[in-house]
């Protein structure tokens, strides 16, 4: 992983600079000469289509604070100030507004890529939880962003998930008064969260920093799982990984632009383009589609601090990862049973997203314990057993060897590792 | 190993099963929208300013008398993409209506002509006085209207409406409530001042039968009957709340061209630079470009 061209600066002015902030060569050393893995498939462009969209959110959403007030009796109708009157203002919204969707949806194919792939593994276990504390950062974020536009999904979705915070033995309701700021959603609620949706992306910009510093001290994961082990292995990062993000960075922005310019509102929920109305409850209150897993395993256990539990349990869950799993062998292409059980595990997250957005009742209760049974059994019973029970395919000795030998069994150069080694 | 994975398997599709036989339960609820045709559907449409106009002409006639349209100001009635109105009209149009202005400089509020800059005035002073002037009910504001309304259509039908572009749910529905009044079935039990509307969710609607045919009048020989009437008092209630929707989607498709020719460049960039790597395993490194050593 070393030997790759280290900076040298050529010109007087570079090499005066150099000598007092070496910024020309840390960038170099980071984004250009930085080694990575040749093997890489277009799952791991989307550590880069997130830093773009990161980017994206950032620009438009500095924009439409310019323009936005937040105040219980203004905020409606500034946003929709911003649609009608603002030059370009609704390009903006809508932009900022499918952005978040977007943004989710990076998030989520990035997240699934490394549990594919083992990518929190060892020695990537920092890097990873960091990525579960921008998850993290990201659903909150969100959230207060959907309630700043003060329409009635936003009102309402403020109330229930401030009211989680009751479920909390003792203190749960001095906390959720502390969250509103007074004794209902109102105005202090919606200035605090004005405040806070402005601040944590600049938090979510600094850890973003940390991840990817954590990245560049591990290096990237690969399809196979296996490190790279001569300089064949790897390719610098620029020209060779910035070309193929920016492909599929394009490719993402098409899917993008067409929500934005033809279906923006498709993601939305028609409700929001009611202004709140605290005495009017909706028939029925959903989050946005990114949440609907998490609020199906919250609606689907009936005692709300259990609910809350799991609710909350369920994303902190994935930082224990790297220790939940106890097989050695990295990527699920070499683990037959375990890409099995994570591809079901996929399918039921979908099937949670399904049914969050669906009428807690009937069947749709049944099927959503049934699913949350198998979210934390596949964390705590089938991951800890997978690792000491399953037989896995003997792994290629390098990654030039998978590369070269492309559909040919690498033989048996790597011990199978169905014994922890 | 493989019994864990059957089991797997099986409870997967039992959630899957018991999902699907809940779904018949559901769908008791209002009758679904028939979906009309919209000139500005599809990645193409734009507003028929003509049939803006005689949207308009109902708005005027006959929502007025309930409905408020607070976020559309009489300038809007001369935009680009909008009905077509002349500033000139749009200046008359306005002038027919009363709006309240003041302090004056004895500190009375006072009545005036309106202007082109001034907000279309609401039939009401306040809510309370909606609800006082209508038996308790609350006509809601129209500006929105036709994007905070829809109707579920559940899946797969909404996985399809990606791909089929539909953004028209709300139209659809406004159209749909028009022509939606009828006799309540057998034993429904109307609640005091309701009216049976088999679009409206729970079928019993506040608002009387709004339209009946050849009430509004028209000019341009278009049918005047209250499918015609919902469909135009839909596509303006549409533009009131999506007022650059031609915009949008003129740029839109300007934006897909230049995305897809960029990415098609992208692609052929990515090829060109990844030729190497994957033809010759040998490659070691990278070309050093000036300034820098290998």
């Amino acid at each position: 992983m070393s030997g790759h061209a280290t900076y040298q600066p050529q010109s007087p002015f570079m090499k005066w600079m150099e000598r007092r902030l070496p910024i020309a060569s840390l960038v170099y050393s980071s984004f250009i000469a930085y080694p990575t893995p040749r093997n890489l498939n277009y799952w791991w462009t989307f550590g880069g289509i997130l830093t773009f969209m990161l980017g994206v959110q950032i620009v438009t959403g500095v924009i439409l604070a310019m323009h936005y007030t937040p105040h219980v009796d203004l905020a409606f109708n500034s946003v929709e100030g911003i649609m009608r009157d603002v030059n370009y203002g609704w390009l903006l919204r809508y932009i900022h507004a499918n952005g978040a969707a977007f943004f989710f949806l990076a998030v989520y194919v990035h997240i699934a890529r490394g549990m594919y792939y083992g990518s929190y593994k060892e020695p990537r276990e920092v890097l990873w939880i960091l990525g579960v504390i921008l998850f993290l950062l990201m659903v909150a974020t969100g959230f207060m962003g959907y309630v700043l536009p003060w329409g009635q999904m936003s009102f309402w979705a403020a109330t229930v998930i401030t009211n989680l915070f009751s479920a909390i033995p003792g203190v749960g309701g001095s906390i959720v008064t502390w969250l509103w700021g007074g004794y209902a959603v109102g105005n202090p609620t919606l200035n605090r969260f004005y405040s806070l949706h402005y601040l944590l992306p600049f938090v979510i910009a600094g850890v973003v920093v940390l991840h990817i510093w954590a990245l560049h001290m591990v290096g990237q994961n690969n399809p196979t799982g296996v490190e790279p082990k001569t300089e064949k292995d790897t390719v610098a990062f620029t020209p060779y990984a910035t070309v193929k993000d920016a492909f599929f960075v394009g490719l993402f922005c098409i899917v993008f632009a067409y929500f934005i310019f033809y279906i923006p509102n498709y993601l939305g929920h028609s409700d929001n383009y009611i202004p709140a109305n605290p005495s009017q409850t909706p028939t029925h209150i959903v989050p946005e589609w990114y949440y609907l897993p998490f609020y199906a395993i919250l609606r689907a256990i009936p005692s709300k601090l259990l609910g809350v539990t799991a609710l909350a349990g369920s994303i902190i869950v994935l930082a224990f990862l790297p220790w939940l799993d106890t097989s050695p062998v990295r990527s699920a292409n070499y683990r037959p049973l375990y890409r099995q059980f994570l591809l079901i595990f996929f399918a039921c997250v979908i099937g949670l997203g399904y049914l969050g957005s669906q009428e807690p009742v009937g069947g749709y209760v049944v099927a959503a314990r049934i699913l949350t049974v198998y979210y934390f059994a596949f964390f705590f019973i089938i991951l800890p057993l997978l690792g000491l029970f399953e037989k896995t395919k003997p792994l290629p000795n390098s990654i030039s060897e998978s590369v070269l030998r492309r559909g040919v069994p690498a033989g048996a150069s790597a011990p199978p590792s169905g014994a922890k080694g | 190993m493989k019994a864990l994975r059957h089991i797997a398997v099986a409870s997967l599709l039992a959630a899957s099963l018991s999902g699907v036989t809940t779904l018949a339960a559901f769908a008791q609820e209002a009758d679904a929208p028939p979906r009309q045709h919209w000139s500005f559907s599809g990645p193409f449409g734009t507003f028929d300013p003509a049939q803006l106009q005689r949207g308009f002409k109902i708005y005027r006639e006959v929502c007025s008398n309930c409905h408020s349209l607070k976020l559309l100001s009489f300038r809007n009635l001369a935009d680009p993409g909008g009905p077509g109105f002349t500033e000139a009209q749009a200046a008359t149009i306005a002038a027919t209506f009363q709006v309240t202005d003041g302090p004056n400089d004895e500190g009375q509020m006072f009545q005036r002509a309106g202007k082109i800059a001034d907000y279309f005035p609401a039939p009401f002073a306040n809510d309370q006085a909606a609800r006082a002037a209508l038996g308790g009910k609350l006509p809601p504001d129209m500006s929105d209207l036709a994007k905070a309304r829809s109707y579920e259509w559940g899946f797969p039908q909404f996985v399809f409406d990606a791909f089929l572009m539909y953004q028209e749910d709300g139209p659809d529905y406004i159209h749909a409530i028009v022509n939606g009044y009828t006799d309540p079935p057998a034993g429904f039990p109307m609640p005091p001042g309701g009216q049976y509307n088999k679009y409206f969710p729970g079928g019993a609607i506040g608002m009387p039968k709004p339209l009946s045919d050849g009430q509004v009048e028209y000019t341009d020989g278009t049918p005047t009957t209250v499918d015609q009437y919902g469909r135009d008092v839909a596509a303006f209630l549409m533009w009131a709340a999506e007022p650059k929707l031609d915009a949008r989607k003129q740029l839109g498709f300007q934006v897909i061209v230049f995305l897809i020719v960029f990415t098609t460049l992208l692609y052929f960039t990515k090829k060109k630079v990844w030729h190497a790597v994957l033809h010759d395993p040998d490659l070691e490194k990278p070309r050093a470009p000036t300034e820098y050593r290998s």
